[in-house]
């Protein structure tokens, strides 16, 4: 799993808390337009670019971001203090999750097959002889590659025995499990949406923070500061990203200005519900396996790139659905705010007319900063409805599957196979039972888009290891989902 | 000898800006240095609290040092500072 806490999430929390306490402030967008003179002063050591001035331009792309707007459409004439101005103005956050900061892109080289300094000229030549399209030449005693010519075969790599040659990787382009992000001619990377299945990865691997996720923060807190209803909803993946109890979280949470906070994993208990009964239907009719379907990645990679999969995806609707449901139904004019460990949940959120926004963990921990909540000095409170072990399991990998095992009561035998975290190998796997209609493994398979479940998410805030003992911990207290009664 | 105290801040904003990584000392300090250096988790050090000072965040003292920005490598490099010091 990578580590993902690095100088770019750094900066890009650091963004997010000046954005918020820019917000704040009695004059949001003059506060706003200083961000990048304020993070690079004048005469200021230049950390990471070639000047200070190209260093500002990009936080200037960076804040245009979590003010929730695409770098794609950015007009570099119009000044932060518009667009802080043009955020408090929407009614609406942008759809698209994602965006690519084009000035920060440039930095790393298109992907290609090069010769490095260890080539000793040697006389067996191997490389060219392992090429078919005639791309290597000798010069000056060392091998060339006319990239016109290359294909990049890779066979030259293997055949040199100096380990000489190497494959220079674009980053965002090998993480994406689908290939929709990719460098264009003029060297910047660009996600094609009709393919993105907003899994994230691009936006974790990126050494130069340059693919941003949209804030919907301003929107947020602009209907906290109308003191409208807004309720958080958390996903089970929070217990644990703070060092804390979690209903010293809710209570940090409320004092942020939300009204309430719902647990999500009472929402996953309905799911594991739904989700036996479904799983026994399927199996009684005589289905050979069935997939779970509360990753939002995944389940935009079924409707998008596995068509086949469709029929063997459970009909049950994800945790987030029912508890927004809940709210929803409690207090129709409330405002819903998913927290969430991942980006893909946006995705999601934007799709289901009753989840209004989406604040990822890294967001809330800008925010508790930015307004200086020490959460371990709040109270711990409980949440009011409570949910089971299991549902409370969801974010680790094989905690829906089991949950589902569990709730089946033994009716029909589960064999779990679990799918952690999606890769170009994993997808041809589920490719393949989509297309012949079985999963040899097992009949009830579990996909998580990110290693490790949501606790791996990419916006999650603390470590797996430690995270995990936390939900585990907390998972031990809770009642049997069979014994959770359900609206 | 007096031992080294190593503090890592666990507070909000430490937490938030990357001390999870920090973690990893309190396991990585004993099966190096032994008794040699105490390491603990600590409540908010109150480093964070000088204005804009949280982007310098997470922070660890090693005695009476204060290390910001604070990595694994960067706190062993000033626990062995500390350690020669004292020979």
């Amino acid at each position: 799993m990578q580590n993902k806490n690095n100088q770019a999430t750094h900066l890009k929390k650091e963004i997010l808390i000046r954005t918020i306490k820019a917000f704040l402030t009695d004059d949001f967008p003059a506060k706003a337009r200083l961000i990048p003179y304020d993070m690079r002063p004048k005469g200021c050591a230049v950390p990471f670019r070639c000047c200070v001035y190209k260093e500002r331009a990009i936080l200037k792309e960076r804040t245009i971001a979590v003010l929730g707007f695409s770098i794609e459409e950015y007009d570099e004439r119009i000044s932060l203090s518009s667009y802080a101005q043009k955020a408090l103005k929407r009614s609406k956050p942008e759809t698209l999750p994602l965006t690519v900061l084009e000035t920060a892109c440039k930095g790393c080289v298109p992907s290609r097959i090069h010769v490095t300094d260890l080539c000793q000229g040697c006389v067996a030549r191997p490389c060219t002889t392992s090429c078919n399209f005639g791309a290597i030449d000798i010069i000056n005693g060392k091998a060339l590659i006319d990239s016109e010519k290359c294909k990049n075969c890779q066979k030259c790599i293997s055949a040199c025995p100096y380990s000489a040659i190497t494959k220079v990787v674009v980053p965002c382009e090998n993480a994406c499990p689908v290939g929709a992000i990719a460098k264009n001619e003029k060297g910047h990377a660009k996600i094609d949406f009709e393919k993105c299945i907003s899994c994230g990865k691009c936006v974790s691997i990126c050494p130069f923070g340059a693919v941003h996720v949209k804030s919907q923060i301003i929107d947020i807190l602009k209907h906290i500061k109308e003191n409208k209803k807004v309720i958080a909803l958390v996903a089970p993946a929070i217990v644990g990203q703070l060092p804390y109890p979690i209903g010293k979280i809710k209570s940090a949470i409320m004092k942020c200005g939300f009204c309430d906070v719902m647990e999500v994993a009472h929402g996953a208990d309905i799911t594991t519900k739904h989700e036996a009964e479904d799983f026994k239907q399927r199996m009684r009719r005589g289905d050979k396996f069935m997939t779970t379907s509360c990753c939002a990645a995944y389940n935009e990679l079924v409707d998008k790139h596995i068509e086949d999969m469709k029929p063997f995806r459970s009909d049950s609707h994800t945790p987030l659905y029912y508890t927004a449901e809940i709210a929803k139904k409690k207090c129709s004019d409330c405002i819903t705010v998913f927290i969430s460990p991942c980006v893909a949940k946006k995705t999601e959120g934007m799709k289901n007319p009753n989840v209004d926004y989406v604040l990822s963990f890294e967001e809330l921990g800008a925010l508790l900063v930015a307004k200086k909540i020490e959460v371990n000095n709040c109270p711990d409170v409980p949440f009011e409805v409570e949910s089971s072990k299991q549902g409370r399991n969801f974010p680790l990998t094989g905690g829906v599957a089991k949950a589902v095992e569990v709730a089946t009561n033994n009716d029909i035998v589960c064999r779990n196979v679990l799918v952690d975290g999606l890769n170009i190998q994993s997808i041809r796997e589920l490719k393949k039972y989509a297309k012949n209609k079985n999963c040899e493994q097992g009949n009830l398979v579990e996909i998580m888009s990110c290693e490790g479940g949501c606790t791996g998410g990419n916006a999650c805030l603390n470590s797996y290891k430690t995270a995990s003992k936390q939900i585990t911990e907390y998972a031990s207290n809770g009642k049997c989902v069979n014994d959770i009664e359900i609206e | 000898m007096e031992k080294i105290q190593v503090k890592v801040c666990l507070g909000t904003t430490c937490f938030v800006m990357g001390s999870s990584n920090l973690q990893e000392l309190m396991e990585l300090v004993p099966a190096k240095y032994g008794d040699k250096v105490e390491v603990s988790g600590s409540p908010c050090l109150s480093k964070c609290n000088i204005d804009w000072e949280y982007s310098r965040a997470p922070y660890v003292t090693v005695n009476n040092e204060v290390v910001f920005e604070a990595t694994v490598e960067k706190v062993m490099r000033e626990i062995e500072k500390q350690l020669s010091y004292a020979k």
